[in-house]
């Protein structure tokens, strides 16, 4: 249930799905025809082209027209371990002591202008993600630092050589912005995808409406028969919460894949009732307290700790939960993992502590002993509501429990980053928000600039460097786990590098009448739509 | 006249150049990366190499002077280049949008013209009446209400109205199909954001078509007028309202050319895709390009408007010449 949570709001009646739910949908039939209808809560994608972009508004426009090499399972979406083949025949087991991966590619699928779909393609466009040519950029190029080669042997076999192997690997190829491209126009036009879609997905591209709206048709020569079950998708854009929210109220969509704030859902439920569902999980994206270590006194370890044992995660993530998309305390690791730490290692750590008055005797101690007693500084945020701006007037209402006195500026995207980049702020509310959980990979944004350029804690750290290569190279589950134990009390407890505060909620509220699609920890996984019916 | 429009046209060359320096220097002091907060939106990661093909693309790795001096040969070419958030031609961009901030100016322009200016007549015809404080207070609620929350309080009142009468709730479409493609759903997206927008627009030239109309109805030509036995209809039509129509117009252009890129809340909560969301957008991606070029749409719309209502100037006041 850490992954799945039912919600009940305000004891109004709504149908929770969750896994057990999963089951009895699973037993329906799926229905054939109809055009499913969804927002998508952005102005439209920068450019179409996965590989190059980041943001889910790109994903949820042109998922449903690209294949991918190997994906979460859509049926068990999820998991965080459970990796299927979508274009490959079947999930090869990996040889040469676990640094060669040979994917064996299916034959009979057929890109939308007609023409066979090689493994020729599905490399090439693996060597564009991995390592992409001069001019061009590849978004997710870092998560594939393991990967020495990828080549084509023949028409029907793709070849991972990796340079190390590493458990990280796997999750990192069911990147669901890997679309598969064509060859030869990637061959012609590096940036033909930017501006154009053409794939072999799920469904054919339709049109696109600058700022209003995507559509696609089914695609008849889809190589799993019989799906997608509906006739098209249109997704309309918009970024507006209030009028996703009236417009399913309205039946004008059926629903949004990135997901609702705690409110809307509670308004939708009271409106709608059993007319909708709601599906909730907890999401792969964390808010984290960024320290600068090159302003005074954050240079001091006993500050950062005190910042830290000031916050009581326990007792406020049920309630922030009622106004926020906020809801699990965790560590480093999504709460979902098999890798994250349990509450009894959590509990140990500066910041976990199940004492809050205990926890905030230590954190006035330690200011005493640093000499910055009732100090003030200044908290940056982002002019993001949902969660940023709960979460930073929280942690400032919690500081001033040890006598800190906190000014929160909220700037916008720009300006943040530029604060963050430049280390011209004391404090900052960021986020760690990821895609398909690799917590190897996802943990990267502790590691000290010098080896993950977008970390803005200013400070080196040689020995967690360490920690982090054993720990991406090890493959014993044991092994690896207690690594990141250790990774993990080094970063928040001994160095108090940063302060993770609560993992987000994703809640996805959906018109009743759609079935098929299963929620995940990340926005951006399971967004083909190929499973997807309308039982109308 | 003829001379006259042509003087004013010239004048809006510098005009052009004065905020395209204003603008791209602005823009230039904001914090922040449109190349950092693209390759960072989602949460990805990305690298110093990943910015710097970036910064090639869209034309940042050139010195500020050389960027300028692109940006003006791009002015007097009308080629603003592509966006530097989508790559799209800006042209490109901005033509999606403007048919439909266009249709809702037009549209609440002629929703707030019938009601402003008969009102306003009316009011100031019966002063200190009934009618006159229902009018008055009719159009202080219209100044003293958002747009965008009398916007979000139609779309709930629809909803909550047809819930009620149906038992399903509807509101209007929220993907916008050109007046062309489908007249009927064209006009159900629009009106709303119209109606709403008018309101606001109806009351300030209502006001101004009161306080005008009570001045000029206090001149020695309406007392004339009247003296000679003129019906009142002639009079209040005639003689009165045309001239008080001066400011009322003034009002109206200025308001019409605020409209085309100023509609930024309300396009959002209607989910209009016009220029105002556009506006945001750009400077929210610090998009130089994009912004810069819808900057200077708005200052052409505005001197176009000046100039329009200079034309009516003459037209409603034969004694104003421009020669």
């Amino acid at each position: 249930m850490t992954m799945m949570r039912g919600v009940c709001a305000a004891g109004l009646a709504a149908i929770l799905t969750t896994g057990a739910a999963g089951v009895v949908a699973a037993a329906d039939a799926p229905k054939r025809g109809g055009t499913l209808t969804y927002v998508i809560p952005a102005d439209g994608p920068p450019s179409f082209d996965g590989h190059r972009e980041t943001t889910f508004a790109t994903v949820h426009a042109t998922a449903p027209f690209y294949s991918v090499l190997i994906r979460i399972n859509p049926n068990d979406p999820g998991s965080t371990t459970d990796f299927v083949c979508d274009l490959c025949t079947q999930m090869p087991k990996p040889t040469d002591d676990g640094k060669t991966w040979t994917f064996k590619i299916r034959q009979d699928v057929k890109w939308h202008d007609g023409s066979p779909l090689t493994a020729y393609d599905v490399a090439t466009s693996w060597q564009y993600v991995v390592r992409p040519p001069e001019g061009m950029t590849s978004a997710r190029a870092s998560y594939f630092v393991m990967v020495d080669k990828v080549e084509a042997p023949d028409a029907s076999t793709v070849v991972f050589r990796l340079k190390f192997a590493t458990d990280a690997f796997l999750p990192g190829l069911a990147d669901p912005f890997a679309y598969v491209y064509k060859k030869d126009i990637l061959e012609k036009d590096p940036h033909w995808y930017e501006k154009n879609i053409m794939g072999s997905g799920p469904f054919k591209f339709a049109s696109y409406d600058v700022g209003q709206s995507v559509k696609g048709v089914r695609n008849d020569d889809y190589y799993r028969k019989g799906q997608p079950y509906l006739d098209g998708i249109v997704g309309l854009f918009a970024p507006k919460q209030a009028v996703r929210v009236d417009a399913m109220r309205a039946d004008r969509a059926s629903l949004e894949f990135r997901g609702l704030p705690p409110s809307a859902r509670d308004q939708l439920v009271k409106e709608l009732g059993d007319k909708l569902t709601v599906q909730t999980s907890d999401w792969n994206c964390g808010n984290l307290i960024t320290i600068n270590h090159k302003k005074k006194p954050f240079d001091d370890v006993r500050v950062r700790r005190a910042l830290a044992l000031a916050i009581d995660q326990w007792n406020g993530a049920p309630a922030l939960a009622k106004i926020a998309n906020v809801h699990t305390v965790g560590g480093v690791v999504f709460p979902g993992s098999p890798l994250a730490a349990k509450k009894e290692e959590l509990q140990k750590l500066t910041g976990f502590w199940p004492d809050i008055n205990k926890s905030r005797a230590e954190a006035k101690r330690l200011l005493k002993e640093a000499g910055v007693e009732g100090m003030s500084f200044e908290l940056v945020n982002r002019n993001i509501d949902q969660p940023y701006k709960f979460v930073g007037t929280w942690v400032i209402d919690e500081w001033s429990k040890v006598g800190l006195k906190v000014n929160q500026r909220v700037v916008p995207t720009g300006p943040w980053y530029e604060a963050m980049r430049g280390g011209t702020f004391d404090v900052v509310v960021e986020a760690n928000c990821q895609g398909v959980v690799n917590p190897l990979m996802d943990v990267g944004k502790y590691l000290p600039h010098a080896v993950y350029t977008e970390n803005y804690g200013q400070y080196e750290d040689q020995k967690e460097i360490d920690i982090y290569n054993a720990m991406i190279r090890e493959t014993d589950f044991a092994k690896q786990r207690a690594l990141i134990r250790q990774f993990e009390t080094h970063v928040l407890d001994t160095e108090a590098h940063a302060i993770q505060v609560l993992w987000w909620s994703r809640i996805i509220p959906a018109r009743s009448y759609v079935k098929g699609w299963k929620i995940s920890p990340s926005h951006f996984v399971n967004q083909d739509l190929a499973n997807v019916w309308l039982d109308k | 006249m003829y001379r006259y429009i042509i003087n004013r046209l010239v004048l809006v060359i510098p005009t052009l150049v004065g905020a395209a320096a204003l603008v791209f220097a602005l823009m230039r002091l904001i914090p922040g990366d449109i190349c950092v907060v693209r390759l960072a939106s989602g949460g990805g990661t990305f690298n110093a190499h990943a910015v710097a093909v970036c910064h090639a693309e869209v034309g940042l790795d050139q010195s500020v002077p050389v960027q300028f001096v692109n940006f003006v040969i791009g002015l007097f070419r009308f080629d603003f280049g592509p966006s530097m958030w989508s790559g799209k031609p800006v042209s490109e961009e901005i033509l999606a949008r403007l048919p439909i901030s266009l249709e809702v100016a037009l549209l609440a322009t002629v929703i707030a013209v019938l009601i402003a200016i008969p009102l306003g007549t009316i009011s100031a015809l019966k002063q200190n009446s009934w009618t006159d404080v229902v009018v008055r207070t009719v159009a202080i609620a219209g100044i003293a209400t958002p747009s965008f929350w009398l916007g979000i309080l139609v779309i709930l009142a629809i909803l909550d109205i047809t819930q009620a009468i149906s038992g399903t709730p509807w509101m209007p479409p929220i993907d916008y199909v050109s007046l062309w493609d489908d007249p009927i759903r064209n006009l159900s997206i629009v009106i709303c954001p119209a109606v709403t927008v008018g309101y606001r627009y109806s009351a300030v030239t209502m006001r101004m078509t009161r306080s005008a109309m009570l001045e000029v109805l206090r001149e020695d030509y309406i007392r004339t007028a009247r003296a000679k036995g003129l019906i009142e209809k002639l009079v209040v039509n005639r003689h009165a309202l045309k001239n008080a129509l001066l400011p009322v117009v003034t009002l109206i252009g200025i308001e019409f050319a605020f409209l085309i890129g100023g509609l930024v809340v309300t396009e959002q909560v209607f989910n209009l895709n016009g220029i105002g969301r556009l506006f945001v957008l750009a400077v929210q991606n610090q998009d130089y390009t994009l912004t810069q070029a819808l900057v200077m749409l708005t200052v052409v719309v505005f001197v176009l408007c000046n100039l329009i209502v200079d034309v009516l100037y003459a037209w409603l006041d034969p004694r104003i010449r421009y020669a």
